[in-house]
């Protein structure tokens, strides 16, 4: 009996540890996400697709053109820094004025767009990069270095945003635009150049959970499901464009997900996430941080 | 409000296409239609809510309960359909109530709405592939086939039959439709859609009126999916249940108009025509393109079109109609912003 609690507890433990790396991607996924509607007010449904095509850029780019993988990190960035740029210039732009409800199916169109064309363009094989990093045995807790890896690299891209909002002049623009975006056009500030440096920003952000995502996950077209649900939800959860909240329900999830997933099956995992949101959502319905009225 | 003329037009409509599968008989286009007439049915469902800016996301979970609860009773209890789509109807209705009630009283609306919904289809794809060991999990799940009374099991292997049921259900849908159309239940729930302290103002119980269009519109939409899983007789989570069912539902009443009573019926016809003629034009090579044409047409159509192909005829065809309601006039005021 003694042992079998102290074998729970290992496993108990790792659940716990892996539940806060993998909260580290999330929340960077929050983070762009929060950045997006914070200052645009528009949910891009098509986030988690973002992510998609920047891991086929990252699979391609290190299997087919055998770049290394610290080069095709930054161009993947760039690419769907780009990509997002443009998703706000061909899609959003045009319907700034529209109701909140269209912006989104709008968004949610492409989802479709960006996931059917990966179906045409690649195939519906599950791909990966071939890139097998160790795994770091502690004590008998075993964490690979891929999460490792990509917590931190999360950590630093948040560190990376959170000085570029707070110590540069567009940085400091785009918050105020968040706060006023009608005044902040009378102080001369051009809202069409913020919202799509923002746009970029977002997808950057993006790019970079592609990169350390694809480490861990193999890529196919309908990846972006698996992960595009939950990190909504860690946004409306956290108070959707509330970034500390957002940052602090991507753990509480990314636990809920991985402590689920010991117990059980990890659909189980999701359930239990899923139905958690629902329960909180009535309880505090403008997100965990947010002030009661 | 319907005329003569139009109730003619309607019954010499409705008579031609109860006719039709006595005189043309072609097994394959008599299967497209009965999957054009099942789908209109659960886009009306949806867009019974949609046009009042109730944007709801979680219609896939409604359609899988439906269809997943129907194929279970059948199989592991052998309870007749007939007894087991009422149950899953009931199933059904009665999760809509447990997740709009909170939702319509503390006034989760507008991108908070849709999430939650969001969420709830999520669940029911995730419960569905959990209990792999009821329900097949993602490799699907057939009803057993019946060896006795084939009207009990509700299996039936003549497409007509089956089209004749479809088109019963469909034309339901469109007198459902109506008859919210016609009632007070209408007129509330477009004040509601504008402004709803206005509306509460003016003695609407925001709260009631909601419930019972939320109610109406998942029960309906699990009839869809249990009519749809008795017809194919095989049913998989990702086909049933989950986002992208209940985003395509989104697309499709958008496709056609959300305000006109057939427009998701014009919706799910050019939506599944697309699909077919693609599988047919390009084999296995479209897996994919009839995606990634819909998902061009949506973004197209909420920019340009946003009262969808109906009912953007029925304008052009009757400029000098009444006055647009409020709602109707710009964009579709689907949701206010800042709610």
């Amino acid at each position: 009996m003694q042992a079998f609690l102290e074998v729970f507890d290992i496993y108990l433990l790792e659940a716990v540890i892996n539940g806060i790396l993998l909260g580290g991607v999330l929340a960077l996924l929050a983070l762009g996400l929060n950045l997006i509607f914070g200052v645009i007010d528009v949910t891009w449904i098509c986030y988690a697709e973002l992510v998609m095509i920047g891991m086929y850029g990252m699979y391609f780019m290190v299997q087919y053109y055998g770049v290394s993988y610290f080069v095709a990190a930054p161009l993947t960035i760039l690419l769907v820094a780009v990509l997002g740029a443009a998703l706000h210039y061909l899609v959003i732009a045009p319907l700034l004025t529209a109701p909140p409800i269209n912006q989104l199916l709008a968004t949610g169109g492409v989802l479709f767009v960006l996931q059917s064309f990966a179906t045409v363009a690649f195939g519906i094989d599950f791909r990966n990069l071939g890139i097998r990093l160790p795994v770091l045995a502690f004590g008998d807790m075993n964490f690979s270095y891929a999460r490792l890896l990509s917590f931190a690299a999360a950590l630093v891209g948040m560190v990376a945003v959170y000085l570029f909002m707070t110590r540069t002049f567009t940085g400091t623009a785009i918050r105020a635009i968040s706060q006023d975006r009608q005044i902040m056009a009378l102080m001369g500030v051009d809202t069409r150049r913020i919202y799509l440096i923002t746009s970029a920003l977002g997808g950057a952000l993006a790019g970079l959970a592609a990169c350390l995502l694809v480490l861990q996950y193999d890529v196919h077209p309908f990846v972006g499901l698996s992960f595009g649900p939950i990190t909504f939800l860690i946004c409306v959860l956290g108070g959707l464009g509330n970034f500390i909240g957002g940052f602090i329900a991507a753990f509480v999830f990314a636990e809920i997900i991985s402590l689920g997933g010991l117990f059980s099956d990890l659909e189980w995992g999701y359930v239990l996430a899923f139905a958690f949101f629902i329960v909180m959502m009535f309880i505090r319905p403008a997100g965990l941080l947010a002030r009661r009225r | 409000m319907i005329g003569q003329g139009r109730l003619a037009a309607w019954g010499i409509g409705l008579a031609a296409l109860v006719a039709l599968p006595f005189v043309y008989r072609d097994p394959y286009h008599l299967h497209i239609l009965v999957l054009i007439l099942i789908w209109s049915f659960a886009y009306t469902s949806w867009s019974m809510m949609g046009r009042f800016g109730l944007v709801s996301l979680g219609h896939g979970g409604f359609m899988g309960i439906g269809a997943y609860v129907t194929a279970l009773l059948w199989n592991h209890l052998g309870l007749s359909p007939w007894i087991g789509i009422p149950i899953s109807m009931v199933a059904a209705g009665a999760l809509a109530l447990i997740v709009g009630y909170p939702c319509f009283r503390f006034r989760i609306t507008g991108h908070y709405f849709v999430l939650v919904t969001l969420a709830l289809s999520g669940i029911v794809l995730q419960v569905i592939t959990a209990t792999r060991d009821y329900t097949g999990g993602s490799l699907g799940y057939t009803p057993n086939r019946t060896s006795g009374n084939k009207l009990l099991a509700l299996q039936f292997d003549d497409k007509t039959i089956w089209y004749l049921i479809a088109l019963g259900v469909w034309l339901f849908g469109i007198v459902v439709w109506h008859w919210v159309d016609r009632s007070m239940a209408r007129y509330a729930l477009e004040a509601i859609s504008e402004d709803e302290d206005a509306a509460a103002a003016a003695g609407v119980d925001v709260t009631a009126e909601k419930l019972k269009i939320t109610l109406l519109s998942a029960l309906m939409t699990a009839l869809a999916g249990a009519i749809y899983c008795q017809y194919q007789m095989f049913i998989t989570p990702d086909t049933v249940s989950g986002i992208a069912v209940s985003l395509q539902m989104v697309f499709a009443a958008i496709v056609g108009g959300l305000f006109v009573s057939l427009g998701p019926t014009v919706g799910a016809i050019i939506t599944i025509l697309l699909a077919e003629s693609l599988r047919i034009g390009f084999g296995t090579k479209a897996v994919g393109w009839d995606n990634l044409v819909y998902g061009v047409l949506l973004v197209l159509f909420i920019i340009f079109l946003p009262k969808g192909i109906l009912g953007s005829l029925l304008d052009r065809l009757k400029p000098q109609r009444k006055v647009p309601r409020a709602h109707e006039q710009e964009a579709v005021q689907i949701a206010r912003p800042g709610t």
